[in-house]
Order: C-alpha cells, then sequence, then structure tokens
C-alpha cells in the first residue's frame, strides 16, 4: 500500500530521519516502535503530508506521491488518528463524527435526524455505548478516543495510521480499540499503528519496526521476535543486560517502613469521588495506588496534595496537622507532586526549561526580590545532570523536549525543594523506553535515600515492581492492601475484579 | 521556482522575526518616511510635543501588558483616569502632596477591587473590569459633580509641563515605569510568577506559587500606573476633565500591547515593545494630521496594523 523509500529529513542541522524505508502492506497491521526522538512522529508526518522529507521517496499504491498537505493525504485514503483528540468538546457525539460532512436535506440544511440515525449505527458497529446527542466533552477521555478513531474509519480508508492512540484509555477501551483494530484487517486495510506499550504489539500487530535515532533498527514479523529483544533493540543495549535487569529498572530489595509515618491522610472523602481513602507513607517507602482509571487514584493524590478540597479527612505530614491545605501548604510541608497530565498541569510551555525547574524554589533563589543568576544556574545544573535531561542549553523551551525529558523537569522541580514525600501520578506514562527505566531506576534511588514515594501507575508491572506497599482502590475507596511477597499483578487484578463482582449483589 | 523557494527563509521565520521586530520596523519606516515628506517634523518642539501626548498611554500600556501576561485584560483603566483626575481638585485644598496621595491610592483601590474578583470570586477580567469601566467613569463625575474644573497649582504644573534636561517629566516618568517593569518581568520572583500564572494556572498552583496574590498584585500595578497617567494628563492640561480624561484609553493601551508583540494569550509579555507599539500609534496619528489626511484615515491604519500585528501572533501559536 504505502512504500517508504530511504525517507531523509534534517530540522535545523538536526537528523531526524536518516534512510528510513518501510513497507506497508494491506490487510496487515505494523507497529512502528521506537524510543521518544527516534523518528517515528517525523515519519508519520512525512507521509501524511505534514512535512516534506529532504530526500527519499514516498509510493503509495504503486504510484510516488507528494502530498502537499494532510488534507491531500487524507483525500486519497489516508487516516490519520492523534494522540491527542482533536474534536470539539461542546458540540453533540454525532455533531463530532460528521464534523464538515454534515448530511443535508434537499433545502441545503443539516439532517440531524438522518445524522442522529447514522452516528448511532456506526457506534454501534465498534461497540462504543455513547448517546449521540449528548456533549462529548461530557464523556469520558477514552470514550472521546474511540469517537475519533470512529470519525476516522467512517470516511473510506485504505489506510489507517494511529499515533499512540492507547495512551489515554482504560484497559477495557484498549480491547474494543484493538477489536476495531483487528476488524481493519479483515478489511484488508493496512494500519500503522505507534506505540510504546510492547503489550499492544504483541497482540495486535504483524510485523513490527523498530526506528532508533532517525533509523530502522530492526523490521520483520512480530512472530519472529520477542519482547526483550525488541526492548533491546529500542534502546541500542545487550540483549542479556535487559534480561539480567528485568523489564524495569527497580531494584530487588525490601525496605522495611518502621516508625511514624512520614505522610499520614485518614478518611478523605470528596463525594462522589473519595470515599474514606486513609494513606500512609513512611520514610524509604514506595507506596503504590493500583486500581482502574476513574478509581480514584489521582483524586487520592490530589487531595492529598490540596489541590482539591476535601469534605472530610485530615493530613498529617512529619507528624504535624496541617490547618489550610493548598499545594503551596503541601510544599511547605515537605510534599512534593508531579501531576499525571504534563502539558495541562505540569508545564509552563512558553517558559524555559531553567524557568519551569526553578519555579517552586523561587523565594529560595531571590534576594530582596530579585532572582540570582548563579543560584539558579546552580541549581539548574545540578538537576540536569543528575537526572540527564537532554537540553541544548537551560534557556531553550520546555516545549521543545520530548515527553521524557519534560517529566524530568517537572521531577526536577519538585527534587530541588528537597520533599520528605513524593506523589508521582503516572510518572512514566507516554515517554520512551530509555526515560522510563531511568526514572524507575530513580524512584528506587530517592526512597534509598529516605524519601517516601506514593506511586500511581496505570501499569500494573510498575506499581508491583516499584512499590513496597500498594493499595488498590476502586470507585473512590480503598478495597485491598498488599505488602512485600504478597504483591503481585495477579492478586491486585483479582481484587479488583472481585470487588466489582460484589457490588453487583 | 524551486530556487526562489529555497532562496527565501522559511515563512515561519519571517513570522517569527516580525513578530519580534515588526514594531521597530515599522516606526523606523514612518520617521523614514516624515523626515523626508513632512516639513518641520524633526524639531524639537515636533518631537517633543509627540513624547509628551504619548506618555500617559505608554504608562497604562504598560500596565495592560502586566495584566495580560497574567492572561487578563483591565477595561478599567480609562475609568480609573477619570476617577483619579475628579479627585485631585477635592483634595488640593489639604496640600498637592495629599491630593496626589489620595488620587493614587484610588487607583490602588480600583486595582484592589478588581484583582480580588477575579482571584478570590472567580469572575473572568474582561466582565470584572467592564464593571468599573462603566461604573468607574460614574462615580468619578459623582465627584466632580460633572463639571470640568480647572486647577491652578504651581507643582501640579511643573509635573505637567516641565522638563529636566530637555525631557518632559512625564515621558521621564514612562521611561523609568518600562525600565521597572522590565526589570520586574526579566529578574524578580514576581516576574516569573507572573509568567507561570498567565502561561498555565493550574500547573502554577501546582507548583505552590500564590497565584492569587500574583494576580492580585497585577490589576493593583494596573490601577496604580493608570492613577499616575490620569494625574500626568490632568496636571499637563490644568484642568480636571473627568467626562473624556482617559477615554477610550483602554483600546490605546490594549492595541500597543498587542502591537508590541504582546499575544493576548497570556504567559508571554514584551516590555519595550509595548512602549514601541504606544509611539507607533502616536507616530502615525501625527504623521496623518501632519500630511492633512482625514482623522478617519488614521483610524484605518491602525485598525489594519492591529490586525497584521494578531495576524503574525496567530502565526505562531498556530505553528
Amino acid at each position: 500500500m504505502i512504500e517508504v523509500r530511504s525517507v531523509r529529513k534534517h530540522f535545523a542541522g538536526v537528523r531526524a530521519l536518516d534512510g528510513v524505508s518501510l513497507s506497508l502492506h494491506a490487510g496487515e497491521v505494523h507497529a512502528l516502535v521506537g524510543e521518544n526522538g527516534a523518528g517515528k512522529s517525523t515519519l508519520i508526518k512525512i507521509i501524511t503530508g505534514v512535512y516534506r522529507p529532504d530526500g527519499g521517496e514516498l509510493h503509495y499504491r504503486g504510484e510516488p506521491v507528494a502530498f502537499a498537505r494532510p488534507r491531500d493525504a487524507q483525500a486519497a485514503g489516508i487516516s490519520t488518528i492523534y494522540q491527542e483528540v482533536n474534536l470539539v468538546p461542546l458540540r453533540s457525539v454525532a455533531a463530532n463524527l460528521f464534523l464538515g460532512r454534515e448530511p443535508v436535506n434537499r433545502f441545503g440544511l443539516i439532517d440531524y435526524r438522518r445524522m442522529h440515525r447514522d452516528a448511532h449505527e456506526m457506534l454501534t458497529r465498534y461497540g462504543i455505548a455513547a448517546d449521540v446527542r449528548g456533549r462529548l466533552g461530557e464523556l469520558g477521555l477514552g470514550v472521546q478516543q474511540m469517537i475519533a478513531v470512529a470519525r476516522a474509519l467512517s470516511t473510506e480508508a485504505r489506510v489507517v495510521i494511529m499515533d499512540e492512540p492507547t495512551s489515554s484509555l482504560e484497559p477495557r477501551e484498549v480491547d474494543l480499540l484493538l477489536g476495531v483494530v483487528a476488524m481493519l484487517r479483515e478489511r484488508r486495510v493496512a494500519v500503522l499503528y505507534v506505540t510504546h506499550k510492547l503489550d499492544e504489539v504483541f497482540r495486535a500487530c504483524d510485523r513490527v519496526t523498530v526506528l532508533r535515532d532517525g533509523r530502522v533498527a530492526h523490521s520483520g514479523p512480530v512472530a519472529g521476535t520477542t519482547r526483550l529483544r525488541l526492548v533491546a533493540t529500542m534502546l541500542g543495549r545487550d540483549i542479556d543486560e535487559v534480561r539480567r535487569h528485568g523489564a524495569t529498572t527497580f531494584g530487588d530489595e525490601q525496605r522495611d517502613a518502621t516508625g511514624a509515618p512520614l505522610l499520614h491522610a485518614e478518611g478523605l472523602s470528596r463525594r462522589p469521588l473519595l470515599d474514606d481513602v486513609s494513606v500512609d507513607v513512611h520514610a524509604g517507602e514506595v507506596v503504590g495506588l493500583a486500581g482502574l482509571l476513574g478509581s480514584g487514584r489521582t483524586e487520592t493524590a490530589k487531595a492529598v496534595f490540596g489541590a482539591d478540597p476535601v469534605d472530610a479527612g485530615s493530613i498529617k505530614v512529619g507528624g504535624r496537622r496541617a490547618r489550610r491545605w493548598s499545594p503551596a501548604a503541601a510544599i511547605r510541608a515537605g510534599l512534593g507532586m508531579v501531576p499525571e497530565d504534563r502539558k495541562a498541569e505540569g508545564l509552563i510551555a512558553d517558559l524555559s526549561v531553567r524557568d519551569n525547574i526553578v519555579l517552586a524554589a523561587l523565594p529560595r533563589l531571590t534576594v530582596a526580590g530579585f532572582l540570582s543568576e548563579r543560584r539558579q544556574a546552580e541549581l539548574v545544573d545540578t538537576f540536569v545532570k543528575r537526572l540527564r535531561i537532554k537540553i541544548s542549553h537551560p534557556g531553550q523551551k520546555v516545549r521543545e523536549l520530548s515527553g521524557g525529558n519534560q517529566q524530568k523537569v517537572l521531577l526536577a522541580r519538585m527534587l530541588c525543594l528537597h520533599p520528605k514525600v513524593l506523589i508521582l501520578d503516572e510518572p512514566t506514562r507516554g515517554i520512551d523506553v530509555g526515560a522510563k527505566a531511568e526514572i524507575q531506576a530513580l524512584i528506587d534511588e530517592l526512597a534509598g535515600l529516605g524519601l517516601g514515594v506514593l506511586l500511581i501507575s496505570s501499569e500494573l508491572e510498575e506499581v508491583v515492581e516499584g512499590a513496597d506497599r500498594v493499595l488498590v482502590l476502586r470507585d473512590g475507596a480503598v478495597v485491598g492492601t498488599f505488602r512485600g511477597d504478597q504483591v503481585s499483578e495477579d492478586r491486585i487484578m483479582r481484587t479488583i475484579a472481585t470487588a466489582a463482582e460484589d457490588d453487583d449483589d | 521556482m524551486t530556487d526562489l523557494r529555497t532562496a527565501l527563509p522559511p515563512r515561519t521565520e519571517v513570522v517569527a522575526f516580525l513578530q519580534v521586530a515588526g514594531v521597530y520596523l515599522a516606526i523606523a519606516a514612518l520617521l523614514v518616511f516624515n523626515l523626508v515628506f513632512t516639513p518641520n517634523f524633526a524639531t524639537v518642539t515636533n518631537l517633543r510635543l509627540q513624547l509628551v501626548q504619548v506618555a500617559p498611554v505608554a504608562i497604562v500600556a504598560i500596565g495592560m501588558a502586566l495584566v495580560i501576561a497574567s492572561e487578563g485584560i483591565d477595561l478599567s483603566v480609562g475609568a480609573t483616569m477619570a476617577i483619579t483626575a475628579a479627585l485631585l481638585p477635592l483634595y488640593l485644598g489639604y496640600g498637592v502632596w495629599v491630593a496626589i496621595v489620595i488620587s493614587l491610592a484610588a487607583g490602588l483601590l480600583v486595582g484592589l477591587v478588581n484583582g480580588s474578583l477575579i482571584a478570590f470570586a472567580g469572575m473572568q477580567p474582561i466582565i470584572a473590569t467592564l464593571g468599573l469601566l462603566v461604573a468607574g467613569r460614574g462615580l468619578a463625575l459623582v465627584f466632580a459633580e460633572g463639571r470640568l474644573t480647572e486647577i491652578f497649582d504651581p507643582t501640579l504644573n511643573t509635573l505637567g509641563n516641565s522638563a529636566v534636561l530637555g525631557v518632559p517629566i512625564s515621558v521621564l516618568l514612562a521611561l523609568v515605569i518600562t525600565v521597572a517593569a522590565g526589570v520586574a518581568v526579566h529578574r524578580t520572583a514576581f516576574g516569573r510568577r507572573l509568567l507561570a500564572t498567565g502561561g498555565n494556572r493550574a500547573a502554577a498552583t501546582l507548583a505552590g506559587l500564590p497565584v492569587k496574590r500574583t494576580l492580585v498584585t497585577v490589576y493593583v500595578l494596573s490601577g496604580l500606573l493608570a492613577a499616575t497617567a490620569g494625574l500626568l494628563t490632568t496636571a499637563r492640561q490644568g484642568a480636571s476633565d473627568p467626562s473624556f480624561v482617559g477615554l477610550l484609553i483602554e483600546l490605546s493601551a490594549i492595541t500597543a500591547v498587542v502591537v508590541g508583540g504582546t499575544p493576548l494569550s497570556g504567559g508571554r509579555v514584551r516590555i519595550l515593545g509595548t512602549l514601541m507599539g504606544a509611539l507607533l500609534m502616536q507616530l502615525i496619528t501625527a504623521t496623518v494630521i501632519q500630511q492633512n489626511l482625514p482623522d478617519s484615515a488614521a483610524r484605518m491604519i491602525q485598525a489594519s496594523i492591529i490586525v497584521a500585528a494578531v495576524y503574525l501572533q496567530r502565526g505562531r501559536g498556530a505553528s
């Protein structure tokens, strides 16, 4: 269907793609994996006409093509589903599905009845349960993403490119999406599936291409490779080394939590999101919060950090109870939080890497209200080195960094406050394998130095290997606690599932 | 064709360059035009007149730039000037400095009300300050009993009409305020908090920044600067004219900010650009008048420049 031949692309002297070739056949699901900055996005943008290659050729259905604009690629039958939902939240589901191509009646007015009927049909076909007349913005992010998929597929596409389509989906929705992918394969559509999740590569894809530093590091059938080999290829590491250290970089040693807890949150309630949640975090302990999306993980984190109000509950840090609780008060008391949504709640995109790192530490870097350039530079230098943040210079805009490096900037912002307890909400979501490993190793190291960590992750593997103790949440309540050897993916999943069954009685 | 395309710098770079340097280029072009075509343009009297006329707008615009950097807007600046003008003659009896302090305090109070409505009551800046735009001038007219009052005070006269080393005091003050605002934005913790709050309020809150205090501060500064501008204008005119002082100045100030390269979306600000933006608008008006074109021509030229400036910024937002 599509053949990319030795494509090259440079940005301001930086090589993004260097002789990349890739062929995509009808009825094939082709996984494209690689670390952030490996060139996946650039490659997609060249195929869809956003960028023009500096060299090489693009063939579509046997003919050399050069799409001048994304719209041309779309008209030719190449549909793209982006990581972030690009729809209008205030309009109805049906209106979004038919945005720009609404059915009209003979007076040239929109035929709402037909639009709603067709929309309903479309959603049923993909197994999405949503009211087509309801506002899109009122639906969960996962359902919105599915609707974006349905929209992309409703145009008769021969090629579908999915750029990390599952990054905001719950496991159940991921199943649904992969079902749609299988349906596309049956219809002889060619699918290019970009992902960070190796799970999905093995579940849904036929072939896999690994990009590293703008070159193809591996390309072949999925059946002929292993998870370990893919990870090793992506990282450019020796396979035995990866095997020795495990899939995550958390250490094995158990840390014993003794003495008074650093953080003691009791009876946090906020109707209807949180119901009597209590969390303790001791020095040197990593406490994991597991549960499905919407189970109250993020809500717990935000309540503890003072970012959301609570109806009831008390929070003590270092044995001291705080009265007026807010993020500023939490930070003064020795808490730090890296929020789940990097872009919306973490980064100040227009500011530089330096300004983003020192943001929370400003009071300590000023002399009579004036910022000390020297102290800022020292602090930034220390953390850029320590966390190995890849930047060209501290004045670089933070928006230009890859997801992994942005996440490290946010970590640095909190770490430079020397917190007693660090709350990490999805610290490795949507970042490349290398940065993920580094952040996991860092969490381990920090706990080893006596920091308490509250770790939230939707990847069970991460919670299981990273945490000393795991609280399982469901519907805003703690439904199970595991410690030490009891912690296993299987037990956690069964707790979530069992609790769900009890509820049906 | 291909050669032509490669010979030109990429479009985005041109846009980025114009965003930064556009206002300076436009001023340079107008200066050259006037030097060539306008008789008596390059005289000390004329240049000084232009600067004196632009000073109040520039001072208000600097305050506006700070507010816009916080992702807000302050429509009440003109009304604040009117309140200042109305209060001055009322308190002159207690001494000129008392009157000055009271009128500045009124500006501070207006800012405090605006800032509190926005930071604590969570009102949208455009609505909160629109209230005072309407109510403020009404209040000023009540204070002044709807009259224009002539003021004969040597101190105010000096403030409005004297010069130090040939530079009018109001112009000097505008320059000092510009420099101070520039230093505040780039070198102080307040500036960093302001840009963070305007750039991403949720993130600033989660980083433990005093977001509400920052918002109140920025509206208080805007109120104080508007009061200063009202004071200077009244002093220069030698009369308190609450019906007309600062009328529509909020629009001139917003124009200066935008033309100077500050986006309305918050989180970024160009202080010197704002000063230049005010200067550019003044030069356009002056050029049109001195070329004997109708006043409406000046407005249309200004309108096109605003549209062009906003268009250029849109380019960066989209890329």
